[in-house]
């Protein structure tokens, strides 16, 4: 707890010499993306133009994932190792939490480009297929997810509730997918299957795959400050401790 | 039975123990006191297990706190400023489901409701009906079903009449007598340090005073 | 564990006994669900026979919030939250306790349900043992469901809208395939109603583990 006391913010931005060559480097895969999806490769036969809102709507949903992923195996390690650490694991609630957000983003615009996507190529914004409706459900889970980190309550209490909450959710997902796949059909098939041959070939395959690659660094940069900016909060809050002690400690009535 | 050395207890970000050093042996009754906020709920509740430790030394009844709080509770009985009563439930339903809980018999919750001097016409009435002097005593023939090693009780003698803090004193009495260790918090200094054989003062999350009373 | 677990079960039954919140409330708003709906669908007794099976399991999914909302709630007054981390029961048991009790509510107010779906809908059942075995084992998913995530939720002053908020998407595959098993039991359709039965018997037992392996932190954090 001390250390904690001890140490002192990096000033009052959340930026670092790594974090800045990792924005640049995000702007310009960034800038790079826009150039291969909007100019250099071509319009689908079948899809036409809106082939390239692919280059958005897949990367983001990859990204959701993976994020998500991470917030599990953040709430995981704060339940089973939290204790052992000297910060109580609070180094893992903040991961849990800034994945999460990220997630959620990154889920938001899957369904809008996707959204977009099928009112250009199927005609309506939504269709109750097995992708579509997983992934609304997704949404959802994690919205409330990040309701309940948002509880006012004791730090610790409420990390471990969400990340208990995390947890069942990531149990929830395979459930949800599977029953509603089970369910319903209509979706195209992954268009990236590794080993197989993809449906979609040449330059929008490579620039689909790049996509993916810049997506996630861009999140990667988004995600790597949302974490810093949660610890300056924490540390405002932390700062009040010092004092809180001294004051405490003054109450003894004479 | 409690040994705590510079135990640090946070309610939040908010220090409740600022480092209380106590040593409490088997048979005595101690009474807590100090103003408002001094800690001795906060105490109580630590020494329960139901407040986390989080720096200094934590023993209570052989058991290390900051390892695992939950071994202790067995043994101990507490009374809060809460009843801990369901209010739907009768007090038959109640009293034999905080038996049941310790394995206690029939025989035994008949004897602490004679204890603490609970009429049998209320048997069969919701808790939600009777008096708070009444309710009061239900959760004290619950806490004398545990059987405790530890009592700890916080305001004890609040919302009880006359007639119920002299059974309240009695029992304590009694049951340090019998080898059990009680430990209370009460504003009421007379009586209490009638009863106590000790009193500690708490302030600004501290011991600041330890005394025997005759 | 089980001996706890029973306890603590019918304790949970002991207090609906005496204070018959299901019986008088939720039972009736279950009923009052069907009829408006009925009104919604214009009583076009055709789309409404259609529909019967999820908007039972609709109308038992708002109730069963009602019912987890109260269960969850005795435990927070009075400082019972205290009572049961003092009494010595493993938290599984607790979990273990609250959700058969709730199961068995839930079953109650299917029955005042279905007793509805007949007399407004005019269901008719055509394969007794798949209707009995799909209840039971969409009545124990949500009654596991319902208990982690009503403890989850639990002692927050916004819990009332954050309980549907959280409970409903996770419980969302227990609709859809407690949907599909009634509708081929009843006829509607002629799906494969004891494959979804099956999902229901798989998310109880995953939810069961979850439940037991996560009522430790709630119960003593809560």
């Amino acid at each position: 707890m001390s250390e904690e006391l001890g140490s002192t913010a990096q000033g009052s931005m959340t930026a670092s010499v790594a974090t800045r060559v990792l924005g640049v480097v995000a702007a310009a895969a960034a800038a790079l993306m826009l150039v291969l999806g909007l100019v250099v490769s071509p319009a689908d036969v079948v899809q036409g133009e809106a082939v390239r809102l692919l280059y958005v709507h897949v990367p983001a949903i990859w990204v959701a994932y993976g994020s998500f992923g991470l917030t599990s195996l953040a709430s995981a390690l704060l339940l089973w190792r939290g204790r052992r650490r000297s910060d109580g694991g609070r180094h893992y609630d903040r991961l849990a939490g800034a994945a999460a957000e990220c997630g959620v983003v990154f889920t938001a615009i899957t369904l809008v480009s996707g959204s977009l996507w099928g009112k250009i190529t199927w005609g309506t914004y939504w269709q109750w297929d097995a992708r579509l409706t997983t992934t609304v459900l997704l949404f959802i889970t994690y919205v409330g997810y990040l309701a309940l980190r948002n509880l006012p309550a004791e730090p610790t209490v409420r990390a471990r509730r969400a990340a208990v909450m995390a947890l069942v959710s990531f149990v929830n997902v395979p459930i949800v997918h599977f029953s509603v796949d089970w369910w319903r059909t209509l979706h195209q098939p992954a268009s990236l299957r590794i080993g197989r041959r993809p449906e979609i070939t040449g330059e929008m395959y490579w620039t689909l795959l790049y996509s993916t690659l810049a997506v996630s660094v861009v999140a990667a940069w988004l995600m790597i400050h949302r974490y810093r900016v949660i610890r300056l909060e924490e540390l405002r809050d932390e700062a009040g401790l010092a004092v809180a002690l001294e004051q405490r400690r003054g109450e003894v009535v004479g | 039975m409690i040994g705590f050395e510079g135990a640090v207890a946070l309610m939040g970000r908010f220090p409740a123990l600022a480092g209380v050093d106590l040593m409490v042996s088997a048979g005595e009754r101690v009474l807590l006191q100090g103003p408002n906020g001094a800690g001795k709920t906060s105490l109580l509740r630590a020494v329960a297990g139901l407040l986390p430790v989080v720096a200094g030394t934590a023993e209570v009844l052989g058991q290390d706190l900051r390892a695992d709080r939950r071994g202790v509770r067995r043994h101990i009985g507490m009374l809060g400023h809460d009843n801990h009563l369901y209010a739907d439930l009768w007090v038959r339903d109640h009293m034999r489901f905080r038996a049941a809980a310790v394995g206690a018999d029939a025989q035994e919750v008949a004897r602490a409701m004679e204890l603490v001097e609970l009429p049998s016409r209320l048997w069969r009435v919701p808790t939600r009906r009777l008096s708070a002097g009444q309710r009061r005593r239900v959760a004290l023939a619950a806490l004398l079903v545990r059987r405790p090693r530890l009592w700890l009780l916080d305001e004890p003698h609040a919302g009880l009449d006359a007639r119920g803090r002299d059974v309240l004193d009695n029992l304590l009495l009694e049951a340090s007598s019998a080898g059990a260790t009680v430990v209370f918090a009460s504003h009421e200094v007379e009586r209490a340090q009638a009863v106590a054989d000790r009193v500690v003062d708490l302030g600004g999350g501290r011991v600041v005073g330890d005394r025997r009373v005759a | 564990m089980w001996r706890d677990a029973l306890l603590v079960a019918g304790k949970d039954l002991r207090i609906e006994l005496r204070a018959r919140v299901t019986i008088t409330q939720v039972a009736p708003l279950g009923v009052l669900i069907l009829v408006v709906f009925a009104f919604a669908f214009n009583a076009n007794a055709v789309l409404l026979a259609q529909g019967a099976a999820g908007l039972y399991w609709v109308a038992v999914m708002f109730g069963a919030v009602l019912i987890i909302q109260r269960a969850f709630d005795v435990e927070g007054d009075d400082g019972n939250q205290d009572a049961l981390r003092l009494s010595g029961f493993q938290p599984g048991s607790i979990f273990l306790g609250k959700a058969m009790a709730l199961a068995v509510q839930l079953l109650v107010l299917q029955t005042v349900l279905w007793v509805g779906l007949v007399v407004f809908f005019d269901v008719g059942v055509v394969d007794w043992p798949l209707l009995g075995c799909a209840g039971l084992a969409g009545t124990s998913t949500i009654a596991v469901c319902g208990t982690l995530y009503g403890a989850l939720a639990a002692g927050v002053s916004v819990r009332d809208t954050l309980l549907p908020l959280l409970l409903l998407p996770v419980l969302a595959p227990a609709l859809l395939a407690g949907t599909r098993a009634f509708e081929a039991a009843t006829g509607v359709t002629t799906d494969a109603g004891w494959n979804w039965t099956g999902l229901l018997f798989v998310m109880t037992a995953v939810y069961t583990v979850a439940g037991l392996a996560a009522f430790g932190p709630l119960v003593e954090d809560g």
